[in-house]
């Protein structure tokens, strides 16, 4: 089966819990355990929650959602238009965090990396972000 | 996000409903800190058996009620995570300093 939908939603966090819910939802057609869903759930509102935090800086902005399915494999892509990250590999080490004083424990990237099969992330400084990750459903 | 506060001796227990992300991250934060230092208790446990979510943010909200607490010589504990939560909690390397108990009970229990 393939199937895809792009959803483009205001940068604002109460649009956190709506992509949650909108993942499952576009998810479910494959059939995945519940422990597959909250896998994705959990990634998905870390990608959102990073574009509305720290792409927007909680200013106004569009994040878009890009689901995909091919096979039982689904594609996620977050894509803010924000300030990008200066260095993606610094940014994905497991515990670093730009905001400390927000309390953010810097585990984001790690959440994704581990809940989902495969992460990308490619980034231009005053450009933009977009995380791209897919898993398998069994 | 539904929160409610127990005191037990010197413990205040709260028990989280609800989903806990970046939306409700400051409301959650600014009610625990406020019932906390208003309870004149010394230790804090987290009752997650009602939590349906979490993400990095609920981490966050843990580790830094863990700062406050400790730092006044209190402890802090969490009780009855989700299967998600425990895998949260345990990849961010949480539980090696905010211990993790089957109930609120056993998590009364162990702080005290
Ligand atoms: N969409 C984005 N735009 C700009 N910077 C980003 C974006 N996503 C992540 N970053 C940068 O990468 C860092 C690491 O992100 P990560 O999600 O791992 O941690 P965090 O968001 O700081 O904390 P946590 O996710 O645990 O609350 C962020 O602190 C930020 O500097
Ligand atoms: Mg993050």
């Amino acid at each position: 089966m393939n199937n895809r939908v792009k959803i483009d939603f205001l940068s604002v966090s109460e649009n956190e819990g709506f992509a949650r819910i909108a993942a499952a939802a576009f998810v479910s057609q494959l059939n995945p355990t519940l422990e597959e869903l909250d896998d994705i759930k959990t990634a998905v509102s870390e990608a959102v929650t990073n574009a509305i935090i720290h792409g927007y800086e909680n200013r106004g902005g569009t994040v878009t959602l890009l689901m995909e399915i091919e096979e039982k494999c689904v594609k996620i892509q977050v894509i803010d238009k924000g300030r990008g990250i200066d260095d993606i590999k610094k940014a994905m080490q497991p515990l670093y965090t730009s905001k400390p004083d927000l309390e953010r424990s810097g585990m984001g990237f790690t959440v994704m990396e581990s809940f989902m099969d495969s992460l990308e992330v490619s980034s231009e400084t005053g450009k933009g972000t977009k995380v791209l990750m897919t898993k398998r459903i069994m | 996000m539904h929160l409610t506060f127990k005191k037990t001796g010197q413990t205040l227990v709260v028990s989280m409903a609800g989903e806990l992300d970046h939306h409700n991250a400051v409301n959650v934060r600014e009610e625990i800190d406020r019932r906390f230092s208003t309870s004149n208790a010394k230790n804090l446990v987290f009752n997650l058996q009602k939590l349906a979510f979490m993400d990095s943010s609920g981490l966050g909200i843990l580790i830094g009620r863990y700062k406050t607490v400790s730092a006044m010589g209190g402890k802090t504990a969490i009780a009855a995570p989700s299967l998600l939560t425990r895998r949260l909690i345990e990849l961010a390397g949480v539980h090696r300093i905010i211990p993790i108990y089957e109930t609120a009970q056993e998590a009364v229990g162990g702080v005290a």
